[in-house]
């Protein structure tokens, strides 16, 4: 058995002019899940779609628990489970009946696949729904129902296509949470995502694309690294404080940096470890300063966009 | 979540899964039809309106009476209606396929044909509502059954088997062009012309000598002389052979066809 469970080498797809891919490398050991990280229009999706055996690569080559995406694309099927910003539900039957439906696709017993769907909807708090059109379902129900038919066939390998884009935060928190029990039991999930905050939160490795391209391949911390690290806000309560603020600040920054005033009355340095903010509490508990605001952030993507492309914009001209 | 080890599975035998994955699918659409009655008027307002139109403003000119007219009619109205419920199968699968849940049936371990033939066996029932809907208003109107009970199903079902056998080549539009807006477009400019230029509306006699050939050959023509026989007695002759040809041509045709195309589109 193999233990990389996605494969991909030098995957490229046009679409007449857009060369939407122009050589992706990608490799996702059993188990773990891996963040595939750009801007609209990157290929992200593009990506997902032929390692999922929906579109055919114009060259290169992909396996999934070693087999060929292209030659082996009905084996493919049968052990992969897609979730996406497309590949979705029938609207007009109910959620339990999707359920079953693809259970018995899957072939299933007419038992098992009423069972499954069962264990599924309860999984996923949908049991009262169940007997409803999936059009009246709510978003946070439609991506549940949308994972939850991924779900179906026990699949090994699950692509998760933007689970989260367009849900709020705490509908956020539960998804990543079911991630977690997936991974736990043993699937390996491939992950796309715009959210940087999304695939720190749950990516072993992180490979980030842009323009067709793979630009960095990395775990988040490494990831991080190149980019700079975290940002520390403080906003002393006494703005007479700033100056004592900024310098305290600048010993614990990457680099001893100074610091900056981001927004009025807040100052900002770049640090390289979370020592940094217990360190800077410290001193800022020492120098009798009291503080109304006090911050970690991570680089957005925007920033990780900048320092790896060199580029301010990242919304991607093409599909 | 139990983990099961095993899990029933059904036979994994080709062709079985395929015919057992259809009807599942079979099963989708006619759930999805029992949701949207409303799809449903072209198949049963519509004979009913072409019945009365026709019976009622043409009867006498052609027939120089209404209830000769509606004996001859009815028959031609059902296939027309047939003919025509056919292009709605078209539109349905070419804006179905925008749906996510296409995407879905291909990421599964089906056979790529299923979904389709699935939707094409489930728009049997629509056939069967068109047959129903026809007979029970002409029935209204006075249409009476001169055979026997036998003959009489035997022309319902050839109908029936006429439009699904037919749908295939309006599913393949449906995968060719782009909107759905354009399948409704291409299947009307193919399907009026094959209905007017036929024995539905007039007898083929009355018609130019040039067109009497491309009547004479039109599968419309062959399906209503064989219900006007089925229905009213009168002699079939082989129209119902000519018409079991037409409708495995029609599969033979263009279910490949449809299929490639829906390949393609992916």
């Amino acid at each position: 058995m193999t233990d990389v469970m996605v494969e991909a080498e030098g995957l490229v797809k046009r679409f007449g002019e857009t060369r939407a891919l122009q050589g992706v490398d990608l490799a996702v050991p059993r188990g773990t899940v891996h963040g595939v990280l750009g801007p609209n229009g990157a290929g992200k999706t593009t990506a997902v779609r032929i390692l999922s055996t929906l579109l055919r690569p114009d060259a290169g080559q992909a396996r999934i628990a070693g087999f060929d995406v292209v030659r082996d694309a009905e084996k493919v099927r049968s052990r992969i489970g897609l979730t996406g910003q497309y590949a979705s539900v029938d609207e007009d039957l109910t959620g339990r009946q999707n359920l079953v439906l693809f259970g018995t696709l899957l072939d299933l017993r007419k038992s098992a696949a009423k069972h499954r769907a069962k264990e599924l909807l309860e999984w996923f708090d949908l049991t009262e729904a169940a007997d409803r059109p999936a059009k009246t379902y709510s978003g946070g129900m439609r991506r549940r129902l949308d994972l939850a038919a991924s779900l179906v066939g026990r699949p090994d390998v699950i692509f998760l296509d933007e689970p989260t884009t367009g849900l709020d935060p705490s509908k956020r928190e539960d998804m990543w949470q079911v991630v977690r029990t997936l991974v736990r039991d043993g699937s390996t999930v491939l992950l796309t995502t715009q959210y940087l905050e999304e695939a720190e939160a749950l990516a072993d490795e992180i490979t980030v694309i842009d323009h067709g391209r793979v630009i960095a391949n990395d775990t988040p911390e490494q990831l991080k690294r190149i980019v700079g690290g975290q940002t520390l806000e403080v906003r002393p309560a006494d703005p007479a404080d700033l100056e004592k603020t900024g310098l305290i600040l600048a010993s614990v920054a990457t680099n001893q940096k100074p610091a900056e005033m981001t927004r009025k009355g807040v100052l900002a340095v770049p640090v390289s470890g979370d020592e940094a903010l217990t360190e800077s509490v410290a001193r800022l508990a020492t120098a009798g300063i009291v503080v109304t605001e006090l911050s970690m952030h991570l680089p957005s993507l925007d920033e990780v966009f900048f320092t790896l492309t060199g580029r301010k914009d990242t919304e991607g001209n093409h599909k | 979540m139990t983990a099961i080890a095993v899990q029933p599975l059904k036979s994994q035998f080709k062709p079985l899964r395929l015919v057992r994955h259809s009807l599942e699918l079979t099963k989708r659409s006619l759930i999805k039809t029992w949701r949207t009655p409303e799809a449903l008027i072209d198949v049963t307002v519509q004979p009913a309106l072409f019945l009365v139109i026709f019976v009622y403003i043409f009867g006498g000119a052609i027939a120089g009476g209404t209830h000769e007219y509606l004996q001859f009619l009815m028959p031609g109205i059902l296939a027309q209606t047939v003919a025509m419920g056919a292009i709605s199968i078209g539109v349905n699968l070419n804006n179905d396929l925008e749906k996510g849940i296409f995407d879905r049936f291909r990421s599964l371990p089906i056979a790529r044909s299923a979904p389709l033939i699935g939707a094409v066996l489930g728009d049997v029932v629509r056939y069967v509502i068109v047959t129903i809907s026809t007979f029970a208003f002409a029935y209204l109107m006075g249409f009476r059954i001169h055979a026997s009970p036998l003959h009489a199903i035997a022309g319902c079902l050839l109908a029936v088997l006429f439009g699904v056998c037919l749908s295939w080549a309006l599913v393949f539009v449906g995968m060719l062009v782009r909107t759905s807006g354009a399948v409704q477009g291409i299947g009307f400019l193919v399907i009026m012309p094959l209905t007017f230029a036929s024995n539905v509306f007039v007898g083929t006699f009355t018609l130019p000598g040039w067109m009497q050939g491309f009547v004479k050959v039109n599968p419309l023509t062959h399906l209503v002389q064989s219900m006007r026989g089925l229905f009213l007695g009168t002699p079939v002759g082989n129209h119902v052979w000519w018409t079991l040809g037409w409708c495995a041509a029609f599969v033979i045709v263009f279910m490949p066809l449809a299929l490639a195309a829906y390949r393609k589109k992916v």
